[in-house]
């Protein structure tokens, strides 16, 4: 039993996809600045910052149906952003008296608001793509490429490796509890126990999954020192990149400089 | 005929597209030991994990003591069914080994009274009960497999199936759970490898291979058929 659904790694033999890891990251992270960087309510903007994410997932083959469908798991992290609508000072919009408060929407939080939305969307776009047309292991020996520090790449690296270790290792205990929850068939029993018992033994499960990583934590680090692991990922050194892909990285740079400063402008 | 489990074209497929079981049909007959054979990757786990419900068929049938495995009957089966998985580390998931033991009837809605008794006959057939209040965490292999034996048979299952319940034990561990196995009056069905212990324990084999039945004779025969082990990569 084995888990497959976490690996967004999406194979294609789009444009995108054949691009160099290296420029992909370096590409998707100044996309991603370039969108934090844009200033609060420049509109035009955002749209023209749309339109490159669209035709980028246009260009992987991703279909548009999908990166709009994944980026919606982005949507629940934005009610952290929710008081802004009432802490902003500014034009009151609207007034909610909630008990003994009041709380005053103003033009300005709204503003803020929206753009965290527009702002996290777009970045999380940006995100699937990258991560759905570039193998996660290329991904991390471009991280290495780019200097990231080793010790962050590990832990992505290991994170990543033991995830799918752990959530089997989930499944694995959830197909035993299920295996074992029958039903005798005698009239007038309720089967499936108490609440705080059934807690309990959910408690007990997580209990058991925390002491056994520890445990595989132990005997992973161990087999790995034993064959002389150092920290850093190793890899076949990645080939220079090709010219043209060197150009589109700096006018892709290039391009995003320039919708921040119109940010600025309009 | 009333059969214990009888299986009828059985087909399997997983999500991924990779066949696992194709057109597999067994009979057993209410307290009959059977073995099941076969190679890494035969299909052998994935035919266990339909015995429970657990896996639902692509096609064909599954009927367990006359109910047809199907949602509606997926609680009285596994009543019926003990499933015991090759790592009792699976199947181990409770802090005690009384939690562990306790789960099925507790989950089965019997009395405090009926689950103690039924825990401590469970700990009782398996040798294990001054075992009660540890920690699972802590157990040998060996101690480990008779808890995981223990908690199927506190749900007084009517066919016990076990997935290599040899497999990793020390000769001391293997020779005791298989005079463990032998005192257990169920059904059996169990997959393993281990065909020394086959010879003593189980009167018919069952041979699998790339998901379907080859052989389904007396293990004595399958035994002697050198030319089948050979094919189907089998070692006594």
């Amino acid at each position: 039993m084995h888990v497959h659904f976490l690996d967004p790694y999406k194979p294609r033999a789009s444009l995108i996809h054949a691009f160099d890891p290296r420029v992909k990251l370096v590409l998707a992270v100044a996309f991603i600045l370039a969108v934090a960087l844009t200033p609060i309510g420049a509109w035009p903007v955002y749209v023209l910052l749309f339109a490159v994410i669209l035709s980028v997932v246009m260009l992987s083959e991703l279909g548009v149906g999908y990166v709009l469908k994944r980026s919606a798991l982005a949507l629940p992290f934005v009610l952290a952003a929710v008081p802004i609508l009432f802490t902003a000072n500014g034009v009151p919009l609207l007034t909610v008296p909630v008990g003994p408060w009041t709380l005053t929407i103003t033009v300005e939080g709204v503003q803020r608001f929206v753009t965290i939305l527009l702002k996290s969307w777009l970045s999380i776009q940006m995100a699937i793509v990258l991560a759905a047309s570039t193998p996660f292991p290329q991904l991390l020996v471009a991280m290495r490429a780019v200097r990231m520090p080793r010790l962050i790449v590990a832990i992505v690296g290991l994170m990543w490796r033991y995830l799918f270790v752990m959530v089997d290792e989930v499944l694995r205990l959830l197909r035993a509890r299920t295996a074992r929850s029958g039903d005798p068939g005698l009239p007038g029993v309720r089967i499936g126990g108490s609440l705080a018992w059934r807690a309990r033994v959910t408690g007990g499960m997580a209990g058991n999954l925390l002491v056994r990583s520890f445990d595989r934590g132990e005997r992973i680090y161990a087999a790995m020192a034993a064959r002389g692991y150092d920290g850093e990922v190793r890899a076949f050194p990645l080939p220079p990149i090709p010219m043209g892909q060197r150009l589109i990285l700096g006018v892709g740079l290039a391009v995003l400089l320039l919708l921040v400063l119109l940010g600025y402008l309009v | 005929m009333d059969y214990a489990l009888k299986i009828e074209h059985l087909g399997f497929a997983y999500g991924d597209g990779h066949v696992a079981l194709r057109d597999v049909s067994l009979a057993v007959q209410p307290g009959e030991k059977v073995a099941l054979v076969g190679p890494n990757g035969a299909g052998k786990s994935t035919l266990m994990l339909h015995m429970n419900g657990i896996l639902q068929p692509g096609s064909g049938s599954v009927t367990i003591c006359g109910l047809l495995v199907d949602d509606k009957a997926l609680g009285k089966v596994r009543a019926r069914v003990g499933l015991v998985f090759q790592d009792p580390d699976d199947q181990l998931f409770s802090p005690t080994v009384f939690d562990d033991v306790a789960f099925g009837p507790i989950y089965q809605g019997f009395s405090e009274k009926e689950v103690r008794a039924r825990v401590d006959r469970a700990l009782a057939a398996v040798q294990m009960c001054d075992y009660i209040s540890r920690v699972s965490h802590h157990l040998s292999v060996g101690e480990k497999k008779r808890i995981a034996i223990a908690t199927v048979l506190s749900m007084d299952p009517e066919i016990l199936v076990l997935d290599e319940p040899t497999a990793g034990l020390d000769p001391r561990a293997r020779r005791g759970l298989i005079t463990l196995l032998r005192t257990l009056p169920q059904t059996m069905l169990i997959s393993t490898h281990d065909l020394r212990m086959v010879a003593e324990l189980l009167p018919r084999t069952v041979v699998m291979d790339h998901g379907a039945v080859v052989a389904d004779r007396p293990t004595g025969e399958v035994l002697a058929d050198a030319a089948l082990l050979e094919a189907h990569g089998l070692e006594l």
